[in-house]
This record gives structure tokens, sequence and C-alpha cells, in this order.
């Protein structure tokens, strides 16, 4: 059943039309894919140009809150308080996006816009486990 | 202005803009992507909304981009080579899905939520950047 008081359509896909269209000038302007997995690992093992436009990318992702601030309260944001949970979810998603070669962004968003048949399994495959795993987390424990 | 300056901008840009995608969409809210993770619950179709609008602007951009020599910053586009679907690839985002559903939290969301000062997304953070290591110590080997 949907969640009609907390499904909000028009700021999706604005959302959405807004990280589209930082995917899109990343690949005409640098030629490089928005993969954040892939770019924020870089910034620890690539030199010279390729690790400065990668630590460009970081900074900005990390600063685009207090931008938003200043025309705008920030969305509330929840999460869970467990820290042991978010150590252990951490872990996991660095190493399963760094094995598996991308994560949301550069297999969900930049590999299915390039129609990678690799990017489609990564996708369905993370995308299965986390349902998986919601289900299991909400419904049976 | 040499031209790395103008490269590291552009993703400056790039990485901002991504962010504030992301806050508009709420994205960077973990309990609205749980609530789309959640299709036996109350579900929230939201984030399919993102991925739709975010892939459809990044589809034109690699698209149009076979058309062109080169970037506009005189760079060489770089495709990903990959295309075969491996057992690391799988695995991979299997964990990653793992992780992803436990919390809500992916790299890029969790870059945003760090940057607004969240010991949550901060604690995320420093653990999903040890698995980046490890998986890059490993494959070093």
């Amino acid at each position: 059943m949907i969640d009609w008081t907390h499904f909000t359509p028009e700021s999706a896909l604005v959302g959405g039309l807004m990280i589209g269209l930082a995917c899109a000038l990343l690949w005409l302007l640098n030629g490089r894919i928005a993969g954040i997995s892939g770019i924020t690992a870089g910034t620890f093992i690539s030199a010279g140009t390729e690790r400065n436009w990668r630590q460009a990318f970081v900074l900005g992702l990390v600063l685009s809150s207090w931008l938003w601030l200043m025309m705008a309260p920030l969305p509330v944001a929840e999460v869970t308080g467990n820290y042991g949970l978010l150590a252990a979810a951490g872990l996991l998603v660095g190493i399963g996006a760094r094995l598996g070669s991308g994560c949301t962004s550069g297999h969900g968003v930049c590999g299915l816009a390039r129609l990678s048949m690799r990017s489609l399994a990564a996708t369905l495959t993370f995308m299965g486990v986390a349902v998986v795993t919601v289900f299991i987390v909400r419904h049976l424990l | 202005m040499k031209k790395h300056w103008f490269l590291s901008l552009s993703a400056f840009i790039c990485g901002l803009l991504f962010g504030l995608g992301l806050l508009m969409a709420g994205m960077a809210n973990p309990a609205k992507v749980l609530g789309f993770l959640d299709i036996a619950g109350l579900w929230d179709p939201s984030l399919a909304l993102v991925m739709i609008g975010a892939i459809a602007i990044a589809f034109v951009a690699f698209w149009y981009s076979k058309k062109m020599p080169q970037s506009l910053l005189k760079t060489k586009f770089n495709w990903p080579d990959a295309t075969a679907i491996t057992r690391p690839l799988l695995a991979g985002s299997a964990l990653f899905g793992l992780g992803w559903g436990l919390v809500g939290l992916c790299p890029g969301p969790a870059l945003v939520l760090a940057g607004t000062g969240s010991v949550e997304g901060l604690i995320f953070i420093v653990f999903m950047l040890i698995g980046f290591r490890l998986v890059d110590y490993f494959q070093a080997k």
C-alpha cells in the first residue's frame, strides 16, 4: 500500500533531476562518472589532478547542506542512534561498494543511464538485498 | 587559470548540486530511504522517482557525448570498460545492499549528513572509509 502521507512526488522528481544534472555536468565537463564511492575512495589512492577534482567533488557534497542552510532550514533526517549498527552498516557499505565497483550513484544512476548490463546486475542485487534486509528487520525480528 | 583548476571547480559545483539534489529529494533522510525499501509496510515510492529523474538527465548526457571528440574541458571521456558480471561485483553489491538496508544510508547521503555535523553520519563515514581502504589494501596484494 502506498504511504500517501510520506510520498513526495514533486520534490523527489526535482531532486532527481538535480542529481541527474550533476552527473551530466561532471560527465560533459570533466568526462568522469559521478560515482560517489569511487570518487571518495579515489581521494586516497589517486594522485595529482586526478586526486584534486575528486577532493573538490567530495568537498562540494559535504558543504552542500551549508549552501542549503543559506536558503532554507535543513530538512529533518531521522537516523538510528545505535552507533554499533551505524558502524557495521558503514563498514558493509564501504567494503561492498568498493568490491562491487560502485554504489547507488555509479551503478544505480550513471550505470543504468549508460544502459550497462553490469550496473543493472549490481543495482538489482543491492536493491534486492536491501529490500530483504528491511523486511527481516522490520517484519520478522 | 590552469586547466586543472577548472576541472576541480566544475567537480566542486557538481558535488554541491548533487548534495542539494539529495536534500531536495529527501534522500539525505535515511527514514525516507527505508520507507522505499520497506515494500511490505506502508510504501513510499519517492526514491523511484528520484532515480527516474536522475537517470533521464544522465542518459541524455551520455548519449549526446558519443558524438563529442572530448569533454568540454578537453579531457578524454572515461568510459568504464568493464562489462563482465563477476563474482566480486555481485558479492560486493549484496554486502552493500545489506549495509544500506540496515540503516538507510549510502555514500552520497552519508557524506551530506556528515556535513551537517551529524554524529551518526560521521560514524557511518569513518567506517565506510575503513571499508574502502580494506578492499583497496587486499586488492593491491
